[in-house]
């Protein structure tokens, strides 16, 4: 049971795998910048799931904490991605009023 | 599947020496994470063969974000039932709060962006047929 577990999680990984090397023909090829942004979003999904699943292939659980902190760093990237493309400023503040005070 | 599982599952309990006694709470737990897997790897292939092939950003996005949410939360839920109650399955869980947080605000982050950039979707190919019923 176990070696079968093994061997179909190592199915997955390979997957997934396969999946972000599709998602990768966006990354490069992509028309416009938003399609690339939402290809980088989806590679970083695809990473945290590859890292998941690969802990359960190699038997250790350390990978599920670099999984949980590339979650966070994705979402981060990308909104400040966004951000910077919008403004072309990192230091701009997002709300109107204080918009208006620091101009 | 199911009989190269129970194969696996004679074969281990074989091992022990018992005669042909089948784990049966484990086959449960196996064949339901591998079905949650195999239903997770199909969502994020179609969403990744959708990024790939639909005709515009704005249908690419739903293709990406609706499935990247769903087929990740599917493998996530796969692997939570394999690990059972662990240390693990509450890292796995809190990967799985933060990706269900995080993905679909990102996607909507990303629209949000691109509709302010007046980044125009692709219409007029791919609409309905007029109700005069001559097409377009």
């Amino acid at each position: 049971m176990d070696i079968f577990l093994g061997y179909f999680n190592l199915a997955a990984a390979f997957f997934v795998i396969i999946s972000m090397v599709m998602m990768l023909g966006r990354l490069l090829g992509g028309p416009t910048l938003y399609d690339r942004l939402l290809a980088v979003n989806s590679f970083g999904t695809k990473t945290i799931l590859f890292l998941c699943v690969f802990c359960f292939v190699i038997n250790r659980p350390d990978g599920v904490d670099i999984a949980l902190l590339y979650a966070l760093m994705n979402f981060i990237a990308t909104i400040a991605v966004l951000k910077y493309f919008n403004y072309r400023s990192l230091g701009v503040p997002l709300i109107e009023e204080q918009m208006e005070d620091s101009a | 599947m199911m009989m190269s599982l129970i194969l696996a599952a004679a074969v281990s309990s074989a091992d022990q020496g018992a005669s042909l006694n089948i784990d049966w709470l484990g086959l449960i737990r196996a064949s339901l994470s591998c079905a949650s897997i195999l239903t997770g790897i199909f969502f994020v292939m179609a969403g990744t063969l959708g990024v790939l092939r639909l005709p515009d950003f704005y249908t690419r996005l739903h293709a990406a974000g609706m499935t990247d949410t769903l087929g990740a939360e599917l493998v996530i839920l796969g692997l939570i039932i394999q690990s059972g109650f662990t240390q693990m399955s509450l890292k796995l869980l809190l990967v799985a709060f933060f990706l269900l947080l995080t993905s679909p605000t990102a996607t909507h982050a990303i629209a949000n962006a691109a509709y302010k950039a007046k980044l125009k979707p692709k219409l007029g190919k791919y609409t309905a047929p007029s109700i005069d019923g001559d097409g377009s």
